[in-house]
């Protein structure tokens, strides 16, 4: 299917710079920004990369972690101008691109290798 | 009728861009830069309109009267010419020749109509044309999988009522959106972004006007 130039150009302006680089595995914290009602403020979502979608403008990751023993996960658009920065705490050691397995796992079992060990 | 200032314009693909609030806006790309190669006027014609032109075709597919017209107007052979019918004030804006500058008619935030060509998918049987959920496949059904079932009565009324969804040509019509927002305006480029999808392939002719269901051609007030 042909897809003109145009929309290359048009999808370059949306595209943000100063994300750092990250993988599937690593444990990030993401400053997202939060609009209650009139007043914005920056939650910060500090968990392990599951996924890593690459699609443009359209890229997004997922971040998982374990909150009050329930698992929580959050999908973010890699080039929405709402994630105020994103630091990577440590990095991770898979073997997967996937880590959909983590879901299946609780407690020492869902921890992932860190790269300085 | 929708008289109100419009373009005829290509449509180039959807995509999507980021709001101010950072919010995701679904959109398409229609490239506009239409000439206006002609005019009909109310002394002349007894209506008001300007015949835009958009795009290339060579000079020997052309046919000849069309580029009579077209070298009256001092103009290259256009692949598209339509005629927009409009007030008499806003063909007086325009020379004969001169492009149409999208600033000039539309505004982010406007409601406008598009109208487009849909794809055409030719002879279509009622499941996809009409969403008709077809037969049972098992209980003994032979040779009765996709069919639409009965399509009236016996004698009473002895025909089958009219409008009644059978298979047939599916696509290629012309379909309007109403009340869709321009999302944004490139002028370099000359593109309108407009939220939400547009009828007809990329690279296909889409007419894009102000609203005609809305007060002030759906821009806000002046």
């Amino acid at each position: 299917m042909l897809t003109y130039p145009i929309i290359g150009k048009i999808e370059a302006t949306q595209t943000r710079e100063g994300m750092p680089e990250f993988r599937v595995g690593d444990t990030v914290r993401v400053h997202y920004r939060i609009v209650e009602g009139e007043k914005e403020r920056v939650q910060v979502f500090q968990g392990v990369v599951l996924k890593r979608h690459r699609a443009g403008v359209r890229s997004t990751f997922t971040v998982r972690k374990v909150s009050f023993n329930v698992g929580v996960e959050r999908v973010f658009l890699v080039h929405t101008p709402r994630i105020e920065k994103v630091e990577v705490v440590s990095r991770g050691v898979v073997r997967r691109a996937r880590l959909f397995y983590l879901r299946g796992l609780a407690g020492k079992a869902a921890r992932v290798r860190d790269a300085k060990d | 009728m929708n008289q109100n200032p419009g373009i005829i314009g290509k449509k180039i693909g959807m995509t999507q861009i980021f709001d101010d609030k950072g919010e995701v806006i679904r959109v398409t790309v229609v490239q506009g830069g239409c000439v206006v190669l002609g005019k009909r006027t109310l002394e002349k014609d007894k209506y008001s309109a300007l015949i835009l032109g958009l795009g290339e075709r060579k000079e020997k597919s052309t046919k000849k009267p069309v580029l009579g017209f077209i070298k009256k107007a001092g103009q290259t052979p256009k692949r598209w010419i339509k005629e927009m019918r409009c007030s008499a004030e806003h063909a007086a804006k325009y020379e004969v020749g001169q492009k149409v500058a999208l600033d000039g008619i539309f505004e982010a935030g406007q409601i406008v109509d598009a109208q487009g060509t849909s794809r055409g998918r030719g002879f279509t049987g009622v499941v996809r044309k009409w969403g008709f959920a077809g037969g049972v496949s098992s209980h003994g059904t032979h040779e009765y999988f996709r069919h639409g079932g009965s399509i009236g009565t016996n004698m009473t009324p002895g025909r089958t009522l009219p409008g009644l969804k059978m298979p047939g040509q599916y696509g290629n019509e012309t379909v309007s959106m109403l009340n869709i927002r321009v999302a944004k305006l490139i002028l370099e480029d000359d593109l309108v972004l407009i939220e939400g999808a547009v009828p007809g392939p990329d690279g296909g002719l889409v007419v894009i006007r102000g609203a005609v269901k809305k007060k002030n051609a759906g821009k806000k007030k002046a």
